[in-house]
């Protein structure tokens, strides 16, 4: 993971700071640090969005394209993930460097959304067993600022309330053999519902205490970090520890009333700037990277 | 594709351009600001970003240090969702590689590596959404990213592609012009003196014919260059006004 290299006096500094529940850039303990979002930024892709957490930058575009259902689920489509670590962010993500991180953010999608309730799977079927729809999210890091589980959620989520999936109909003619005919109307598509879709928050362990939304800097103060799928009901559907560090049972179930009650706020904010965003209609002006 | 003519017979193209008519280039410097230096251009459909960092240090073996000049290197990467079928692999594959010699080389020939022996300067390229003319789009936007760094550079680098159509030679293909399989032309020029920095063409066209799409190339080069000049001018004001100069 991209970290930076902290004195020990730098860090002595942030854990006092947190102890007393104020972070050098004076948020409090668990308050999020200002979120961007912007959806259909790439229009070659069926849903895009852009998420920008401080510092951190991410892009995640969703390709819908027709594909063959899983043996073991013939009536559902899924869902594939990729996560490219551009070295944009940093130049150790040049090449190949960037294929771990990248792998274990990947993992870790695959884990939060492998439930029946995030996604509505049976939408996207189109013909049991022949034909379903495959929906690729590619995420592209940017700029990494710390607290990346948590961007790429919220942009995954964003990306996918903005996929527009065209409507298909599969035509039976009288030999049996079937024909898939796209609707004429570009603008007629089916929409996913993202109700229950989750975040990620990530709970960092600095000291006695646990932050929310760290930057670099603290995450290089913590050693053990919980990482927490919520659902916006508070539905927990991935728990996750990393780092080197350990944790006690305590903590843990302390974290993760934390991570409830954080995960619902965000979850309201988001809900609330997607929809506005959607109300602005095809007039809206978009910004993407130029503004 | 029957019926699609690149070239229509009141002299309009595919999407209702001129023959010698660019697309609508807007860009952004210091986008990002962890790097050196950064910038952003949409040329039309096409969307780049590229990033700098350096110069620096040699990273990897000390053994690549040049002892009279500094190291250019450039990674070329496309994101998966940049193309209308969804690529596998974003950086790694022939094509990739490729771009990143041919950025290495046309960056090689304008920044002043003599200033920086035996440091590195990096140069990243990321293509977001690629509608044609990727390889002009990479190059514009790497050199507002390395005049944002504020590394020497002998001039601007600009570049521009070019196609031949029914005896017309058409500037800035969009993916539509590029997949007919016309001869394509891309053409990274020093705008000040008018010198080559990379040329390349793909195709079969006639010599009688090349000094035509050359100067359309050229001709569409110096266009962006006016352009460019303009979007470094407007950032140097906005910075000196934040500074309070």
């Amino acid at each position: 993971m991209a970290s930076v290299a902290l004195s020990e006096a730098e860090k002595v500094y942030i854990m006092h700071g947190v102890q007393e529940d104020l972070r050098v850039d004076g948020r409090g303990c668990e308050d999020y640090r200002c979120v961007e979002v912007e959806t259909d930024v790439v229009s070659n892709t069926s849903g895009s969005a852009r998420v920008k957490l401080g510092h951190t930058d991410i892009l995640v575009g969703v390709k819908a394209e027709m594909g063959m259902p899983k043996l073991e689920k013939p009536n559902e489509g899924y869902l594939e993930f990729f996560v490219d670590c551009s070295a944009n962010a940093t130049p150790e993500f040049e090449g190949r460097g960037g294929d771990d991180l990248g792998t274990e953010i990947a993992n870790t999608l695959y884990r939060i959304f492998n439930n029946k309730s995030s996604v509505d799977l049976k939408t996207l079927c189109i013909s049991a067993r022949e034909h379903c729809w495959v929906l690729y999210v590619d995420v592209l890091l940017l700029e990494c600022d710390g607290n990346l589980f948590d961007a790429i959620s919220i942009a995954v989520k964003a990306a996918l309330f903005n996929t527009r999936i065209p409507r298909v109909r599969v035509l039976e003619d009288e030999e049996g053999s079937k024909d898939i005919e796209l609707s004429d109307d570009p603008y007629d598509c089916i929409r996913l519902s993202v109700e229950n879709v989750p975040c990620i928050v990530t709970l960092c362990k600095i000291g006695y205490r646990h932050v929310v939304d760290a930057t670099l800097q603290e995450e290089a103060c913590s050693l053990a970090s919980l990482l927490v799928s919520v659902t916006s009901k508070g539905v927990v559907t991935c728990l996750r520890k990393v780092g080197k560090g350990s944790l006690d049972p305590e903590s843990i179930f302390e974290m993760m009333e934390t991570s409830k009650r954080v995960g619902k706020v965000l979850h309201a904010s988001l809900q609330s700037i997607l929809h506005k965003e959607e109300s602005l209609g095809p007039r809206r002006q978009k910004v993407g990277f130029l503004g | 594709m029957a019926g699609l003519e690149l070239l229509s017979d009141q002299g309009y193209r595919v999407d209702g351009r001129r023959a010698g008519e660019l697309r609508k280039i807007q860009a952004r410097m210091g986008v990002f600001a962890q790097a050196d230096g950064s910038a952003y251009i949409e040329q039309g459909n096409t969307k780049a970003l590229a990033v700098v960092y350096g110069p620096h240090e040699i990273r990897g073996s000390r053994a690549r240090a040049l002892p009279d000049r500094a190291l250019v290197n450039c990674q070329y990467s496309s994101a998966t969702f940049s193309t209308g079928e969804r690529k596998r692999r974003p950086h790694g594959d022939r094509k990739s590689c490729e771009m990143g010699l041919q950025l290495r080389q046309t960056f090689e020939a304008a920044i002043l590596t003599q200033l920086h022996p035996r440091s590195q300067i990096d140069i990243y390229v990321q293509v977001l959404q690629a509608d044609g003319g990727t390889y002009a789009a990479c190059v514009n936007a790497a050199t507002l990213a390395v005049l944002d760094a504020g590394i020497p550079m002998r001039d601007f680098v600009c570049a521009c592609s070019a196609g031949f159509v029914d005896g017309t030679a058409l500037a800035d293909l969009s993916h539509v012009e590029e997949a007919a399989g016309g001869p394509q032309l891309a053409l990274a020029l020093l705008p000040a003196s008018g010198q080559i920095a990379l040329l390349e063409m793909d195709a079969r066209l006639h010599e009688d014919h090349l000094e035509q799409v050359l100067e359309a190339a050229a001709q569409a080069a110096q266009d962006v260059h006016i352009l460019l000049d303009r979007v470094v001018r407007q950032h140097v004001r906005e910075a000196s006004i934040l500074l309070g100069d």
